[in-house]
């Protein structure tokens, strides 16, 4: 638990939000805006440290570690520091066909890093994901809402590079 | 041209908005549904269409909303699966961001049909872009009396909400789905009781596909029997088949089920064949947990009959020639793809996905998993193959939910098919793992 809730709190805007989503639900199903609320947290902060779950956990009224134990299950939720930009990088079946391999292994050369790491910069994190709903356009990444989609070499310097401006 | 029922106006500019939409047509079939029928008719259309469910298991979903338990004074609940996951399949993602009224418009003819008040529409998190689509278009709806209090004046109320998830291909299951829903890890509940007695908040709850609930606009405008004459005996309707691989093109198509396989693969209507210098050999025909064919299977039957784009024509001749119509995510191999790298591939999806609540799946997957590592890398030994085999029966319905078939199939499939490429990969080490290697019977290629 924080000793200084305090320190963590959504922004005004941010917390309208909130109330909207928890609105949704019928009286007492509160929980049920857990994840979506957890997005909108991630959005601020860029990842959930155990200071912001137990922010969430107390809006919610629920008990912190229901917090934790859905964040800890599903996968778009970073538990540890990020960089600006997640690349998040399909290594399923379809994409591998259509060159995912040869394209990921390009990425990680250009950024220095592996799955999981991010720049010394601080720019760029990367992340392997599974199947992104989009094989018909693989090899797929995506940065936070933004597909990107038929990968090349070629595509993969441009994003880097644009991103990096 | 085929007919088309879901995708018709799709490429119409501006079919995104509210106004376009409705010049096409759209949300007549919501008033024709609340102004002049009983709920009760509307489900005996959805009955009459034959209309079955779209995410992959090809249940009737007008007899599953016959299920539903309608105790008094206690809320019923729709919930669309828009948890689109499977491998190879990316139909609902292109539907809901092209033509979200379509969806809409289905949730609010189905909700009325079902007495519910409050529907849920769970978009896979990834989908972000998607759930704003919706959202807006939910907005622009409501701004026009088709949602909120009183809907058109006849006194039925609904509220529609898209629920994002949170990253986890289980949550396609609809009673984790629901876990999900309700602010939880998505952990499949042991059944009976089923949804449609004890779902949502313990309340009698429906959970269908994106596809199957978009079915419903034309099904009230032109009728349950007009849909139930297209298509072939008990696969009635469209499918929108989600292609992908080594094909000319890559993309969703809208077929009327009973095209032959032979056609769908082939002509430049749909995927325009195999891409240039290339031939077929494989093929996963409905996502990546139905078994894969092998080239001699896929367009004609064991029987020798023409195989077509029908729940029973994939499936004919059982797991032992044949495979399912899944979800429609059409993925086709051609000779440079590797069968044991993809079955590894599979398998490392699942075990990354299984839940983890029961052992069969949790140990099960991983181990198949690294089996497939070792022979793929190298390091197989002949006894694996037998191994892999096993571990499959013993994962197969053993499982709470359905999640661990769909983790053995494509591994018992793949051996069943393609043996000779796993014992080559066992017995020449060497040439299977130089870059670009793949096995082609007598010949090597790479």
């Amino acid at each position: 638990m924080t000793e200084s809730p305090n320190l963590v709190a959504f922004t005004p805007e941010r917390l309208e939000t909130v109330k909207e989503i928890i609105a949704r639900y019928p009286e007492g199903r509160q929980k049920s805006a857990l994840l979506p609320v957890l997005h909108v947290a991630q959005e601020q902060w860029g990842w959930l440290s155990s200071d912001v779950m137990d922010y969430v956990a107390g809006i919610l009224s629920i008990e912190p570690v229901e917090v934790y134990e859905v964040a800890s299950f599903y996968t778009m939720y970073h538990l540890d520091p990020v960089g600006k930009h997640v690349i998040e990088y399909c290594r399923t079946g379809p994409c591998c066909l259509m060159g995912g391999e040869d394209v990921y292994g390009h990425l990680k050369q250009k950024l220095g890093i592996d799955a999981g790491g991010t720049t010394a910069d601080g720019l760029f994190t990367l992340k392997e994901v599974e199947c992104l709903a989009a094989c018909g356009w693989g090899p797929v990444f995506q940065i936070r809402e933004q597909f990107y989609m038929n990968l090349t070499n070629e595509k993969v310097d441009q994003i880097i590079e644009d991103l990096s401006k | 041209m085929a007919r088309k029922i879901l995708t018709e106006h799709i490429n119409v500019p501006g079919i995104e908005t509210f106004d376009v939409y409705r010049k096409q047509g759209g949300y007549t079939a919501v008033e024709k549904a609340i102004k002049t029928m009983t709920p009760e008719e509307v489900v005996e259309e959805a009955k009459k269409s034959g209309v079955r469910g779209r995410g992959g298991a090809g249940f009737p979903m007008g007899m599953k909303w016959g299920f539903l338990a309608k105790p008094e004074g206690v809320p019923r609940y729709l919930v669309c699966n828009a948890d689109e996951s499977e491998p190879g399949t990316f139909k609902d993602h292109h539907l809901m961001k092209c033509i979200p009224h379509l969806l809409i418009e289905g949730m609010i003819i189905s909700s009325f049909a079902l007495g519910a008040n409050k529907s849920f529409i769970y978009v896979r998190g990834e989908l972000m872009y998607v759930i704003r689509i919706l959202e807006k278009a939910i907005a622009e709806a409501k701004a026009q009396g088709f949602l909120g209090k009183n809907i058109l004046g006849s006194g039925y109320d609904l509220e529609l909400v898209v629920q994002p998830g949170g990253g986890a291909y289980i949550c396609g299951e609809e009673t984790a789905l629901l876990e999900s829903l309700e602010g939880k890890r998505g952990n499949p509940r042991n059944k009976p009781p089923f949804p449609a007695v004890k779902g949502l908040y313990q309340s009698p709850t429906v959970v269908n596909n994106v596809e199957s609930i978009a079915n419903m606009s034309w099904i009230i405008n032109n009728g349950g029997d007009a849909y139930a004459a297209i298509g072939i005996g008990r696969s009635t309707g469209t499918k929108l088949i989600s292609a992908s691989g080594h094909i000319q093109k890559p993309g969703v198509y809208e077929i009327e089920l009973g095209v032959s396989v032979d056609e769908f693969l082939n002509s430049d209507e749909y995927c325009g064949g195999i891409r240039k210098g290339h031939y077929l050999k494989a093929l996963v025909a409905g996502g990546s947990s139905v078994p894969i064919l092998p080239a001699n299977l896929i367009t004609k039957t064991a029987a020798g009959e023409d195989r077509l784009m029908t729940y029973e024509s994939l499936s004919d001749g059982g797991f032992a020639t044949g495979t399912m119509l899944g979800s429609g995510g059409f993925i086709v191999f051609d000779e440079t793809a590797c069968i044991v790298r993809n079955t590894w591939n599979f398998s490392r999806f699942y075990h990354h996905e299984s839940c983890g609540q029961c052992s069969p799946c949790r140990e099960g997957t991983g181990w198949m998993e690294k089996v497939l590592h070792r022979i793929e890398h190298g390091h197989g030994s002949m006894h694996d193959i037998d191994l892999l085999v096993d571990i499959s029966k013993k994962i197969e319905g053993n499982t709470i939910c359905p999640l661990g078939d769909a983790a053995a199939w494509p591994v018992a499939s793949a051996i069943r098919h393609f043996r000779d490429e796993f014992v080559w990969h066992i017995t020449h080490p060497q040439e299977a793992t130089a870059p670009g290697a793949v096995y082609m019977g007598e010949m090597v290629l790479g």
